[in-house]
């Protein structure tokens, strides 16, 4: 079965983008700028998930009015901004939108 | 108690704070596996298997909306590559191992284990001081199937209607806002954004991921040597 290659494959990719640095490279050949522009490799992906999931609808159209996945992921950010907590991100993302659909769209 | 099992406890102590946020990551995780329609075996097979939240959350996403192997191959490459700044950071803390316990750590090193790990590291010279990685990773592999399995029951009894895949780019959201205090990271956040939300039609074989990562890395890079930064 096609998905048990692809989960031991991802298996194999995780396990070595931990283990190479450790095992086969040099500290050395890291410089300083590079370790600067790794940093940003969240800031780089993340967003990748995160922009389509909120704004497009599930057959891909642009949804600018009336979506309230807009208004609850900027609750969630205020909330994680002030609160620094990951649960408290996550959940008052989703309580707002419950709130969003089930009580103001509906 | 010899050194290596009370370093060993002292990792796991370390890093359980730590182990609340992953509680509702880890269901999450299960619930959406199951929702996708993927199997429980499968479903634990993931969190045994590749073992890291954001791999499994983006494997999810990109199975269920039909990608290509190879776009979901590179893109959990692309996720992971965070990891090798940690062995990087730890790997002069591990050089005197064996290569059984290189491979062993090297497992469970995970998000958690390294915010624990790296200070506890840094100021400690014990030759087995490696073994807290071991520790916490140990703790939260412990807590990650766990939640998986909580998940996968829970995952068949939560209605389809609460649209719980909003989750997904909450919890990615939530990973990322510290960075949104800090002005090149909103840039970069921006950008990437951008790209994959205008991409997700245009760029064929769903690898509007990697692209957009990718243009994401090459603004960080400009916008690093442009602007000082200091962290």
């Amino acid at each position: 079965m096609i998905e048990w290659s692809l989960i031991i494959y991802c298996g194999l990719i995780t396990f070595f983008s931990r283990f190479s640095m450790i095992a086969l490279l040099k500290k050395e050949m890291f410089t300083d700028r590079i370790r600067v522009v790794l940093s940003f490799v969240p800031s780089a992906i993340f967003p990748a998930i995160i922009f389509p999931a909120i704004f497009l609808n599930n057959a891909g159209d642009f949804m600018l009015e009336n979506n309230p996945k807009i208004f609850a992921a900027v609750i969630a950010i205020i909330i994680g901004l002030i609160t620094k907590n990951v649960i408290a991100t996550i959940f008052s993302g989703l309580i707002s939108y419950w709130f969003l659909i089930f009580i103001i769209f509906s | 108690m010899n050194s290596k099992l009370k370093i060993f406890f002292k990792g796991i102590v370390d890093v359980s704070p730590l182990m609340i946020p992953v509680v509702p990551f880890g269901i999450i995780f299960g619930v959406l596996s199951i929702d996708l329609g993927l199997t429980p075996i499968t479903t634990m097979a993931m969190s045994i298997i590749i073992f890291g939240g954001a791999s499994q959350i983006i494997f999810l996403q990109l199975f269920s909306a039909g990608a290509s192997s190879l776009v979901i191959l590179s893109s959990v490459g692309a996720v992971n590559s965070r990891h090798m700044l940690y062995g990087l950071v730890l790997s002069e803390h591990m050089s005197d191992l064996k290569i059984f316990w290189k491979i062993i750590i090297s497992y469970f090193l995970v998000d958690q284990a390294f915010a624990v790990s790296n200070s506890y590291l840094k100021n400690n010279d014990n030759k087995d001081r490696a073994f807290h990685v071991f520790g916490g990773g140990a703790t939260c592999w412990v807590v990650w199937q766990t939640t998986t399995i909580i998940g996968i029951f829970l995952g068949s009894v939560i209605p389809e209607k609460l649209g719980l895949s909003f989750a997904i780019p909450l919890t990615f959201l939530a990973l990322l806002v510290n960075d949104f205090r800090k002005l090149i990271n909103i840039i970069v956040i921006i950008i990437s954004g951008l790209v994959a939300t205008l991409g997700y039609e245009l760029i064929p074989f769903k690898a509007y991921v990697i692209v957009a990562a990718a243009v994401g890395l090459i603004a960080a890079m400009i916008l690093t040597k442009f602007m000082r930064i200091k962290e």
